[in-house]
């Protein structure tokens, strides 16, 4: 071959079409809403933790008249400190932070004839004010001593690490790190670990009843993870169901003893508020998400490894190690991470059944909507950012590695009838089972009787939503609205955008970005992101600052947090289509958009349903992020849930998460029987 | 590599078929890098109008990217395309005339036969039953006319592949550009299809460029051949000119069977293979030099071979391979030992002459079909 790579002639500059414009403009344009609705978002927060509100009493000064004209200028720090109101060090406050002139002066008196005049010696934004009108100039100040008693020092606005020092020396509130690290890396081990011996039963035996286990495995989806809060309180809380339960069969003196382990537990009034309802409401709401993930590893399974094996006489223990768990390890690997993500950022679990335990994402909103101290809510944000971005870079290496494994040609292995395996996976999943509808049932029954635990008799007055806090049946409208908006609106919104980066042609940068902006959603918590969406859409300066407190951005929020999965459902189902068939309608010079409504839409239809009822799945159940975001005029189901047990009426709180559950059961057989009849139908070419 | 190349530039123009020979598709100074990597390496090329023309070569050897190029769909580097006159260079797949067969078919599979072949036909404010007319009778032309209402995954690979030929000539482009359309059919099939697809291609008259890595499918069906070999062109001609006179010994290998032994030079139109002179055309190469020496084992005469005749001596019969219609025998003895000559002999002349292991055969290797390659042009 020639040996110099001489390339004569100028480079050519392919000429767009008006397609490519266009795909580009519209590829753009979805850009820049993931960039105005998440990366603005969070900018604005993260230059909210570094804000740091401060007195500045060194920049003021005092004088005083008694009578004999003007005293010595007097400095409020040295006389601050003088007189112990502050101290050097400890001048951080928030935004409201207030220190009274008169504190300065101990023997001060209202009624007295004394002048005062105060003055700022920098012309900072700090200084001073007087009923409501804040006074920055660097003029001298006159006030009786009437008036004197209203003046108050403001904190100056500055920027720097104060808040992570002041968020760091505090061990009531780094504390909640380690909690936080401990919870998830506890669930995270017990989902696994049971999820995994599911998706066993399911992949690798003969049992019965696959179908049905199946199904009831991916409940948890449909209710927000509040619900089995809930439900361990009925189980295992002060008026315990499952002691009454004993206590019926075996007596009340055999279970006497049980009471006093319950009730005096370390973690406050029953051991249930704590790290042990968290963990087990982690597991119950986090286990179809494991499932899923093992249940595609174990199911690529090679059956020709199993068959080499056998023929090679190894024992089942030793296929076991050394061919189904090295086969599943990345799907293990990569449900762990998504595990641990899910729990590290989760509020409902530990909001209802957390007792004193405090973990990160509590502590946001306890920070915001509690003690109003949005800085610090920052921090904590930025704190649980740290765990849920490295959770989730690593869950995505992984994935990778996994498509890889996919595409390799193997043989689908087919478990052979092993009656005593057989009937012990039967049990082991009926066991996983009863959990879970067990935690379903006692929320329904909680909901459906007068008064637990002492008027047992059949009502429907905790339904009476409108006589409770939360919102109402308004609130449940509101909910239903969201998940069609979410729906319809980011099902469109999601699969163009996925479309236009698999389909496109050249613009590798711009396609590269999109993709880097679609997969950040998921690395971002709820609870940061609806609070991000507060510093950047409730800032008055903002002209997108219209949406706030309307149903657009309950949308917008939602459609942003669920964003990265319905994209990568989009562009698996995108990756699966013939590369050609662009190729090809550019050839019969056809506009993009009528390849993409005749055919790519069309084929695709089963996707776009999936993204469409996981995106009304989500709005119904999440909490997270809209908890900061909605108003009383958009209060949603899931946040009625959250207020009403806040404010005590547990039992209506079940009813209401029972009823986001029925929805969203009634949606997803819905959704089911339409893919079916779409499969049947309109789909006639999938078959042969 | 300056011999390679002046027989390249010599023989690249070629023997057009058509007699009145109008350039159509004009290629100069092409070039295509992705990343550091040359995919096509200053390709230049002219193809007739109503020609059909095979791009071939191994895997990787930049055919199917010169092809993407023509259509636009992967824009070269640099160069300069011309179709009918107009420069398309750097125009987008949209606005140039061209239809395209890909190796998957890429039929829509949620349209019907009908639909699909209707596709380009549409949006171009036809009156729909001028479409349907227009349809049936591609659908007649192909042989599927009463398929049109059947998805194409109710079809067969075959039937596939003619709907989506139907579907590129629906509006009856300038050019017609097929991407290894037969690969994926089995055996029987692609050879039918072969005659079907050059039929349609002469009748329809229209400009025909495919790619495809099977030789069999290229002699047959191209008026000329285009062997591609890491991104250039490695000889341009009509099939048998490149089968009897491979241009270089990457040619000679890929097309057909080859023998190659070690020679050398030994004068003008004298070469020595082993312990045998050969009388050959040896070009302008200067005597001493180390040459690959060539020659097809059907062009090895084993019959009726006199003694003292030019090119001829004595050698065993070696192995036998049996190959159906004929044996492939290699050739030992003293004189061309370690050559590793190979020569086909038909199961009549071995049956009538009696043929077998071990026995001695007088052979001859007739000048015109010896091929002289510099040493070093051979698998680098």
């Amino acid at each position: 071959m020639a040996s110099v790579a001489q390339i004569p002639g100028a480079a050519i500059r392919p000429k767009l079409s008006r397609d490519d414009w266009a795909m580009r403009g519209l590829m753009v344009a979805i850009g820049l809403y993931l960039i105005i609705t998440l990366a603005l978002p969070l900018y604005a927060m993260m230059s909210k933790s570094i804000e740091i509100y401060a007195f500045q009493p060194a920049n003021v000064e005092f004088q005083v008249d008694e009578g004999q004209g003007w005293g010595p200028t007097i400095n409020a720090l040295t006389r601050g400190e003088e007189l112990g109101v502050l101290t050097r060090d400890d001048l951080v406050t928030t935004s409201d932070g207030r220190i009274q002139a008169t504190r300065f002066f101990p023997d001060f008196s209202f009624l007295s004839e004394t002048r005062y005049r105060i003055r700022n010696t920098e012309p900072t934004d700090g200084g001073f004010m007087i009923r409501g009108l804040q006074v920055t100039h660097d003029d001298w100040v006159e006030y009786s001593s009437g008036d004197f008693r209203r003046v108050t020092l403001r904190p100056g606005l500055s920027t720097g690490l104060g808040n992570y020092l002041a968020y760091f020396s505090n061990p009531a509130l780094f504390s909640s790190i380690f909690n936080s690290l401990t919870i998830a890396l506890i669930s995270t081990v017990v989902t696994v670990t049971l999820a995994f011996g599911f998706a066993y039963a399911l992949t690798r035996s003969q049992m019965r009843f696959k179908g049905a286990f199946k199904t009831i495995a991916m409940v948890p989806i449909l209710v927000p993870s509040l619900l089995p809060g809930i439900a361990l309180i009925y189980l295992f809380g002060k008026q315990s169901l499952v002691l009454k339960v004993l206590e019926w069969m075996l007596g009340e003196e055999a279970v006497a003893g049980l009471w006093q382990g319950l009730i005096n537990g370390t973690y406050g009034p029953t051991e249930i508020y704590g790290p042990i309802g968290i963990v087990i409401a982690s597991v119950f709401f986090t286990f179809p998400h494991a499932l899923l993930i093992i249940m595609t590893a174990l199911a690529i399974a090679d059956a020709r490894l199993y068959e080499a094996a056998v023929a090679l006489r190894a024992p089942r223990p030793r296929i076991f190690w050394t061919v189904t768990l090295p086969g599943a390890r990345y799907g293990l690997i990569s449900a762990a991470f998504v595990v641990f993500n899910l729990v590290i950022t989760d509020f409902g679990a530990p909001k209802v059944i957390g007792g004193q335990f405090n973990v990160l994402a509590v502590d946001i909103y306890k920070q915001v909507i509690g003690q109003q101290n949005f800085q610090m809510g920052a921090v904590v944000s930025v704190v649980l950012l740290i765990p849920a971005l490295i959770a989730f870079t690593v869950d995505r290496m992984v994935q990778r590695k996994q498509v890889a494994l996919l595409s390799a040609r193997a043989v689908p292995y087919e478990p052979k009838p092993n009656r005593p395996f057989d009937r012990l996976m039967l049990a082991y999943c009926s066991l996983v089972g009863v959990f879970i509808l067990g935690i379903l049932a006692v929320c329904q029954y909680a909901a459906v009787i007068k008064f637990w635990p002492y008027d047992l008799s059949f009502s429907l007055n905790n339904y009476n939503f409108d006589v409770m806090d939360g919102g109402g049946w308004a609130a449940y409208g509101n909910s239903i609205r969201l998940g069609l908006y979410t729906a319809v609106f980011g099902t469109g919104l999601v699969f163009l955008g996925a479309y236009l980066t698999e389909k496109g042609r050249g613009f590798t940068y711009g396609r590269t970005g999109f993709q880097f902006l679609a997969m950040m959603p998921m690395a971002i918590p709820g609870m940061v992101l609806g609070l991000a969406y507060i510093f950047f859409f409730n800032n008055p300066a903002n002209p997108l600052n219209g949406i706030y407190a309307t149903m657009a951005i309950l949308v917008v929020c939602t459609v942003t947090h669920f964003y990265t999965v319905s994209h990568l459902t989009a562009v698996t189902a995108l990756k699966q289509m013939d590369p050609e068939f662009e190729a090809v309608s550019q050839s019969l010079k056809q506009p993009f958009y009528r390849t993409f409504g005749r055919v790519t839409v069309p084929v695709c239809t089963p996707a776009i349903l999936d993204i469409s009822i996981y995106l009304f799945v989500n709005a119904m159940t999440t909490v997270s992020a809209v908890v900061f975001l909605y108003s009383p005029d958009t209060a949603l189901a899931s946040v009625a849930v959250l207020n009403m047990d806040d404010a005590g009426d547990v039992a209506p709180a079940a009813a209401m998460g029972m009823m986001i559950f029925y929805t969203n059961a009634t949606v997803r057989i819905l959704h089911s029987l339409v893919t079916r009849g779409l499969l049947t139908r309109t789909q006639a070419w999938r078959m042969r | 590599m300056s011999i390679v190349q002046d027989i390249v530039t010599e023989d690249s123009r070629g023997e057009p078929v058509a007699a009145v020979a109008k350039t159509y598709l004009r290629i100069e100074g092409l070039s295509k890098m992705f990343g550091d990597f040359t995919a096509l390496r200053n390709i230049d090329l002219e193809i007739y109008e109503g020609e059909f023309v095979c791009f071939l070569g191994p895997s990787g050897c930049g055919k199917t990217t010169l092809l993407r190029a023509i259509a636009g769909l992967d824009i070269q580097s640099s160069g300069r395309i011309e179709q009918a006159g107009q420069d398309i260079s750097a125009l987008p797949p949209a606005e140039r005339d061209f239809g395209i067969v890909f190796q998957s078919y890429a039929l829509f599979p949620n349209l019907t036969v009908a639909k699909n072949v209707a596709y380009g036909l549409e949006n171009r404010k036809a009156p729909r039953d001028k479409i349907r007319a227009r349809v049936a009778e591609l659908l007649d032309l192909v042989g599927l006319a009463d398929q049109g209402a059947k998805y194409p995954a109710q079809l067969s690979g075959g039937q596939q592949q003619r709907v989506a030929l139907s579907r590129a000539i629906a509006t009856s482009p300038g050019l017609l550009l097929l991407d290894e359309p037969l690969s994926a059919l089995d055996a029987k099939v692609r050879v039918h299809l072969r005659h079907e697809i050059r039929a349609l291609q002469q009748r329809l008259g229209v400009t025909t460029v495919m790619v495809t890595h099977d030789q069999e499918e290229a002699l047959t069906m191209a008026d000329r051949i285009v062997v591609m070999n890491q991104g250039v062109i490695e000889q341009v001609g009509p099939p048998l000119e490149i089968y009897r006179n491979p241009a270089t010994a990457f040619v000679a290998d890929f097309i057909g069977t080859m023998n190659f032994a070690a020679g050398t030079v030994e004068g003008p139109g004298q070469v020595r293979l082993g312990g045998v002179g050969l009388v050959c055309d040896t070009g302008e190469l200067d005597a001493g030099t180390p040459v690959t020496v060539a020659i097809r084992p059907e062009d090895i005469d084993v019959q009726d071979v006199a003694s003292g005749e030019e090119n001829a001596f004595e050698a065993e019969i070696g192995d036998m391979e049996f190959l159906g219609s004929f044996f492939r025998a290699e050739l030992t003895g003293e004189v061309i030992d370690g050559a590793g000559l190979r020569a086909d002999m038909s199961i009549n002349l071995v049956r009538r002459k009696g043929l077998k292991e071990g026995a001695r055969v007088p052979v001859k290797l007739p000048r015109q079909r010896i091929r002289i390659y510099p040493e070093s042009a051979l698998r680098g």
